[in-house]
């Protein structure tokens, strides 16, 4: 499967909250990072924690994350990050995603 | 504790653990005799998976860093793909994708699962219980250098501490610097320096 970003796009998480098996942590929804790299595509946990396929497989990213946009309250440093797994069906291009949902 | 030269404190005996299986060492119990029973897997072959596991140690990965160290180009191939390059070395990843993040000037890198306790068991063994407690799980994503500060492992302000939160397919380990005054030294001594808690990423390297 063809992936939608590369390195370096911005990208926004998706402000959503399904039933089910997620793998996508509450502390990074909605919120903004950039791809560091794709891992490549993996069997959709989403589906497989249910016994089924997994099929199509989805691209999987490592995002980056500023730590103050995901606390912006946080006394932390400013260079301080986070970077977190994420498979594309919860990704959006940043410039085109609403604001909010923090 | 105060050495006053008597033997005052008393010795209740810890109570024994054996109180009947939880619903999920029940299940395991149920669905390995079945397998047997049906003859899908062996005994035999329960026995040598859990052995295999238990036989894996933080010592492979220390190998691993040592001659990271000491070999540039092996360094550059193991942070291209860790799997493979731990695969040079004779240890089998199993299904693990290695990523591999390399501490580095004024970066400091430090692992964690939040969403369950993931972590690259194929090469350094079992994880202690603190990485698979809700409050590490927690803490070192939301406040990394108070959960450092608490290892001891104290970081410049000016330098980026990067927690990676393994939530999918891959797992991580992290390559410290090497420690300054071990030029000359053999992988083997160098390996001596490497801990598991500094392949977690929440200490330093020993000094030499």
């Amino acid at each position: 499967m063809t992936a939608r970003f590369g390195p370096g796009d911005r990208v926004r998480v998706r402000w959503a909250h399904p039933p089910g098996h997620i793998r996508t942590p509450y502390y990074v929804r909605g919120k903004t990072g950039v791809i560091e790299r794709i891992c490549g595509s993996f069997r959709d946990p989403e589906e497989l924690a249910y016994a089924r396929d997994g099929q199509p497989e989805r691209p999987l990213y490592r995002v980056h994350f500023d730590r103050r946009t995901l606390w912006p309250d946080d006394q932390g440093r400013a260079k301080d990050g986070v970077e977190v797994e994420i498979f594309e069906p919860w990704l959006e291009p940043a410039d085109a995603a609403m604001e909010g949902g923090t | 504790m105060s050495d006053t030269g008597q033997h005052s404190h008393d010795h209740t005996p810890r109570p024994d653990q054996d109180g009947p299986p939880s619903y999920y060492q029940a299940m395991e119990t149920a669905v390995r005799e079945l397998l047997i029973e049906k003859g899908v897997v062996t005994a035999e072959e329960v026995r040598a998976a859990v052995e295999a596991m238990d036989a894996r140690s933080p010592a492979q990965g220390a190998r691993v860093v040592a001659r990271a160290w000491s070999d540039p180009k092996f360094k550059a191939r193991l942070l291209k793909d860790g799997s493979a390059a731990c695969a040079e070395l004779g240890i089998d990843m199993g299904p693990t994708h290695l990523v591999v993040v390399a501490n580095g000037d004024k970066l400091h890198n430090v692992i964690v699962c939040t969403l369950c306790s993931c972590y690259p068991r194929f090469l350094i063994g079992l994880p202690p219980d603190w990485y698979k407690a809700r409050a590490y799980r927690s803490r070192v994503v939301r406040e990394p250098r108070a959960v450092l500060g608490e290892f001891g492992t104290e970081i410049p302000d000016d330098w980026e501490v990067r927690v990676h939160d393994s939530t999918a397919d891959m797992r991580y380990m992290v390559l410290p610097r090497r420690p300054e005054g071990t030029e000359g030294w053999s992988e083997e001594q160098l390996a001596g320096l490497v801990t598991r808690d500094c392949m977690i990423g929440v200490t330093l390297p020993k000094s030499p």
